[in-house]
């Protein structure tokens, strides 16, 4: 008798679900474009941000608060997908502004998830680097969408204790001498990496660009990775992830940014970091404003902020990258002797382009063609080698 | 007497100068006694509508979005009928492993607890005095005070690499043995944190099971050993599938111990899940995965119902 009657209510369920299905229908949405604001409002009081760990410290987002009155909310994301959700999420009007990677930028701008900026309300943008001004990542037909920030490059980290002769190439997070002391970041643009490593190890794959993979060369670039994974310790998720992995020794080598080398440092870890013979990937982050910002004034005070050059130099130190503003060279040689030409911030424009900066994969190739694989690919090959 | 508080012509109690308000009172009281259909609609209707409108509407978007798509450059939904999602889960090997991964460790887990339970629970309910009892019930639930987050990051620092395992392990002369980060540690890890849930079940189990019983099997010349078997723990059976419910299904569905204790290759269903709806914003591709557990706690269901499960709980 109980039995049956859990019967009849399992069928009760699906009766429901089944009228659910067939009840739901279709729906569109659009979305409508303003023109540029001339001039900075008052302040809303409040910004929300999704940002990339240790872009929102005490250290200027205090100083910005009392001068603003804008109150920072800041959520950090892991990834670029997760930033690219996150400003999705809830109609995309929940956070104010991004600060979104070069393989971030294009999906948001195509997806209208951003809206385009007037560069004539942030002064400081004249002295950024001339390649940061109008980049092809954050700048589409004339229109700025968004404002650079800081770049550099995703670094071999190494505990120098562990390891005392420093490896020379990215081989060594490929290879079994390390077996289960290495982490890598849990993220598709990884494969970028990887496939930098083969261009420079294997030629005869003919890989001139890690982003412009076609099919045969992701691949190629899966099976390397497919025998990493057996390698790995763990795929971090959080710069925190990593750190914590160092500090207690379960990782002695791993693709790292300067920030978690940082953070060991002053945690008494001893960690080195190198560019690997190969190069590396890197990236150069914008901080964009939402389609649907509810605190745009707010928004334009924070960029105006981060452009200048003291927090630009703060920032760069803190994190250990780049600044786009080239008037911050001297504020962080104030701020720590050396450390301008160590960050690179007065280097030739011959160091920036070493770089291969983070972009979205697309199916076009730069060579005219159409048969590269696009996002969508790599973040099922990625699922695939992790998974 | 007062005429007011007499008898009326039809032999009933009249009430003196009832207010308006206390009639409809009487009177309503009065329909729902003649009417135990209605006193039900109006008792369950508040918790069924909490029950339609919150937990089958969000099953029934479940199913729908698992057939809808999204447009990869946009990421926008696609609100056309596709079975795509599904294709994928089955063409795509690594969905397959993560899925068995999923049902194995939940399995080793199910069956670690119910070894460890069962002789724990025999000991406290038949073999303990009445305060040892006591102290034994307090200890299974002490765990469930603290967070469930506090909990897993302690075993983070008891398997990894500096941590109080290994240290331990080497100075009894033991070398050190590396399982942070790992299917092993997740399999610690579940197996602790769901034990409470299958002790308890077969406490109350044990509790039912008449003392006449043993001593009839005693009588009839069993050994213990065959007392066991034959007696006892077809009897307690129904508790070990009730906890096992709990701590099968508590698995199924877990993705944050898989994250903080997990290695490489250590993904869960709801790993992808996640990662799908947080990072990759393919929601429909999380939904279709989503079906794989519960077709899988259906089945599972079905079993723990004819080993009597439900009468356990």
């Amino acid at each position: 008798m109980r039995l049956a009657k859990i019967d009849w209510a399992l069928g009760a369920i699906l009766a429901v679900m089944v009228v659910g299905v067939s009840a739901c229908g279709s729906s569109s949405s659009s979305s409508s474009s303003a023109s540029l604001p001339t001039k900075i409002g008052s302040g809303e009081g409040q910004l929300n941000l999704v940002a990339w760990e240790g872009y929102a410290q005490p250290e200027w987002v205090k100083s910005f608060e009392k001068q603003t009155g804008c109150v920072v909310h800041a959520k950090y994301a892991g990834s670029s997908d997760e930033m690219v959700t996150l400003m999705r999420q809830g109609g995309g009007s929940q956070y104010d502004m991004v600060s979104a990677s070069g393989d971030a930028s294009l999906r948001l701008i195509r997806g209208g998830d951003v809206a385009a900026m007037n560069v004539a309300l942030v002064p400081e943008w004249k002295s950024f680097i001339p390649q940061l001004q109008s980049p092809s990542h954050n700048t589409v037909d004339g229109k700025h969408y968004g404002i650079s920030l800081q770049w550099g490059p995703n670094v071999l980290m190494y505990n120098s204790k562990t390891i005392p002769s420093a490896p020379r190439s990215w081989s060594a997070i490929y290879d079994s001498k390390y077996k289960g002391q290495i982490s890598v970041p849990n993220n598709p643009i990884q494969i970028a990496d990887a496939a930098l490593y083969l261009s420079k190890t294997k030629p005869s794959l003919g890989i001139t660009d890690p982003y412009e993979l076609t099919e045969a060369q992701l691949n190629a670039t899966a099976e390397l990775l497919k025998s990493q994974r057996p390698l790995i310790k763990k795929y971090w998720a959080l710069a925190s992830d990593e750190i914590e992995l160092f500090k207690s020794n379960d990782v002695a080598i791993g693709a790292a940014w300067p920030y978690q080398q940082n953070t060991l440092l002053s945690d008494k870890v001893a960690v080195k970091s190198l560019i690997p013979s190969e190069g590396a990937t890197g990236w150069a982050d914008t901080w964009m404003l939402a389609a649907h910002a509810k605190d745009p004034n707010c928004a334009y005070r924070w960029v105006n902020w981060v452009s200048t050059p003291k927090v630009q130099a703060q920032q760069a130190l803190s994190f250990g990258e780049t600044p786009a503003n080239t008037k911050a060279c001297a504020e962080m040689e104030k701020l720590s002797k050396g450390s301008c030409p160590l960050y690179h911030a007065n280097a030739s424009s011959a160091y920036f382009d070493s770089i291969k900066f983070w972009k979205t994969p697309v199916k076009e190739c730069g060579n005219g063609q159409s048969d590269c694989m696009d996002y969508t690919a790599w973040q099922q090959k990625w699922t695939e080698v992790t998974g | 007497m007062d005429r007011s508080h007499g008898i009326g012509p039809d032999g009933a109690a009249i009430v003196a100068s009832p207010s308006a308000s206390r009639t409809a009172r009487i009177r309503a009281s009065a329909v729902l006694f003649r009417r135990p259909w209605l006193r039900a609609v109006l008792l369950l209707s508040a918790p069924g509508a909490w029950f339609v409108a919150i937990y089958l509407a969000a099953l029934v978007l479940l199913f729908v979005s698992a057939l809808w798509s999204v447009d990869a450059f946009t990421g926008k939904l696609v609100h056309h009928w596709t079975f795509a999602n599904f294709e994928q889960l089955f063409k795509v090997p690594a969905y397959r492993t993560i899925a068995l991964r999923t049902i194995g460790i939940a399995a080793a887990v199910t069956l670690t607890d119910a070894v460890l339970a069962l002789p724990f629970a025999f000991f406290a309910v038949r073999v303990a005095p009445k305060r040892l009892q006591s102290l034994l019930f307090i200890a299974v639930l002490i765990p469930l005070w603290s967070s469930y987050l506090v909990r897993v990051y302690v075993w983070r620092l008891i398997l990894s690499k500096d941590g109080v395992l290994n240290w331990a392990l080497e100075h009894i002369g033991l070398g050190a043995l590396n399982i942070g980060y790992s299917n092993w540690a997740i399999w610690i890890v579940f197996s602790y944190i769901w034990l409470p849930f299958m002790i308890l079940p077969i406490w109350s189990a044990f509790e039912r099971l008449p003392d006449s019983y043993i001593e009839a099997s005693a009588d009839l010349g069993a050994r213990g050993w065959q007392t066991f078997r034959t007696v006892v723990f077809p009897l307690v059976l129904p508790g070990i599938a009730a906890g096992s419910i709990f701590t099968f299904a508590l698995t199924l569905g877990d993705f944050i111990t898989p994250t903080l204790v997990g290695g490489a290759g250590s993904d869960f269903i709801g790993n992808v899940v996640f990662q799908n709806v947080g990072v990759a914003n393919n929601v429909p591709f999380a939904a279709a995965f989503a079906v794989v557990p519960l077709v899988v706690m259906g089945i599972y269901l079905l079993g723990a119902r004819r080993l009597g499960a439900f009468e356990a709980l």
